[in-house]
């Protein structure tokens, strides 16, 4: 009787596990907002999809871009169209974090790098100094190829603007080491431009669990492949 | 150990001295314990500091296994630069590197920045922590080397 008891209960664990995998959504970060007729869209700090009927919940959007990449290619969002992606922020004289968000960005690359599915995007934030051919450069070491990886530059504020949009830190510190302030954050971004995962760059074990969610993303907006 | 004074508490009569003395035995015992503790703690982790200093300044490029990251930063673990430039090793720690490097073969031309704060004793402990590690076997600093290594930076 006890062994079937404790095989019961081994039993349900086990599906609650499996079904709890599978069945798993990912949240759209970010302040939702309710259209109504006191709350006017204008003069919020994020952007949303406009055309939106009174009573619809709205959730924030990565806004239009246009950055510039490694291969002096135009990058907007009809790049992703079609697409999820990961985005980040580095620069290429980081004298602390961006070499493990990298070699952590280089383990989603090398997991993904046949699947068009999904791209990744790393934002400079030196944009002084990581010029296109600078970028070049640094994508040929890293052993990237543009199409699945594009390493970008663009306008000082459009850059530092976006940052705020995916929930990332990016402002200019004489005192901080290399001159940036900046969070190693990778940024999962679904075929809507919504936000749906984030991770620490720097923690392996924390990417581990972002990988998983890119799966699931995959699977929601792709069907399993 | 058998120099070592633990205080005795109480005294008086046969009956208590047998006491106090099973007690001093005791926490002569357990001071001893202690002090073993201690001294293998110490001797299962002499790379500590190199190794916590190693992760402060280092790992954040050459990573927490030495592994680097592709063509722009070289790895310490199975490096050949360890041995054949293992003069230089001290300098470049505290003053940096400029120069386009070999390392296994490859090469590297990424500056790399230096940390000036390092003293003599941390730089020795850096660099043997690294000796020692992710498989490296080289012989290690000794602090006069190194001191005398630092001397001489351009």
């Amino acid at each position: 009787m006890k062994h079937i008891f404790i095989f019961g209960i081994a039993l349900v664990l086990f599906t609650a596990c499996n079904s709890g995998n599978e069945q798993r959504t990912l949240p759209i970060l970010g302040n939702r907002v309710v259209v109504g007729d006191t709350l006017g869209l204008s003069g919020l700090a994020a952007t949303y999809d406009t055309g939106a009927a009174i009573g619809d919940t709205l959730y924030p959007i990565i806004p239009d871009f246009a950055f510039v990449d490694q291969d002096s290619q135009v990058v907007t969002n009809a790049t992703f169209k079609g697409k999820i992606y990961v985005a980040d922020f580095f620069f290429i004289h980081c004298p602390t974090i961006c070499p493990k968000v990298k070699a952590n960005g280089l383990r989603i690359y090398k997991k993904y790098e046949n699947d068009d599915r999904i791209v990744l995007l790393s934002h400079s934030i030196d944009v002084k100094n990581d010029t296109v051919a600078a970028l070049k450069r640094h994508a040929e070491k890293l052993g990237i190829q543009t199409n699945r990886w594009h390493l970008v530059t663009g306008d000082h504020d459009a850059i530092y603007g976006i940052a705020d949009d995916y929930f990332s830190v990016a402002t200019e510190n004489p005192d901080a080491p290399g001159g940036f302030d900046h969070s190693g954050r990778l940024i999962l971004v679904d075929k809507n431009k919504h936000v749906r995962s984030f991770c620490n760059g720097t923690d392996a074990e924390d990417v581990d669990r972002f990988m998983k969610d890119i799966d699931v993303l995959l699977a929601e907006q792709f069907g399993s492949k | 150990m058998k120099n070592l004074k633990c205080p005795a508490r109480g005294n008086g009569d046969s009956n208590q001295t047998h006491r106090t003395l099973s007690a001093r035995f005791n926490s002569c015992a357990v001071l001893g314990i202690f002090l073993l503790l201690l001294l293998s703690a110490c001797g299962g982790t002499s790379y500590a500091e190199g190794e916590r200093l190693y992760k402060t300044h280092c790992a954040n490029c050459h990573m927490d296994d030495g592994v680097g990251l592709s063509a722009l930063i070289p790895p310490l673990a199975g490096s050949d630069f360890l041995a054949a430039e293992r003069e230089r090793l001290p300098c470049i720690l505290r003053h940096g590197l400029k120069d386009t490097i070999q390392v296994n073969g490859r090469q590297f031309a990424e500056e790399m920045p230096g940390v000036p704060t390092l003293s003599a004793v941390h730089v020795t402990n850096i660099l043997n922590f690294i000796n020692h590690n992710w498989g490296n076997q080289q012989p290690p600093y000794r602090l006069d080397e190194v001191e005398r290594l630092l001397e001489q930076c351009e």
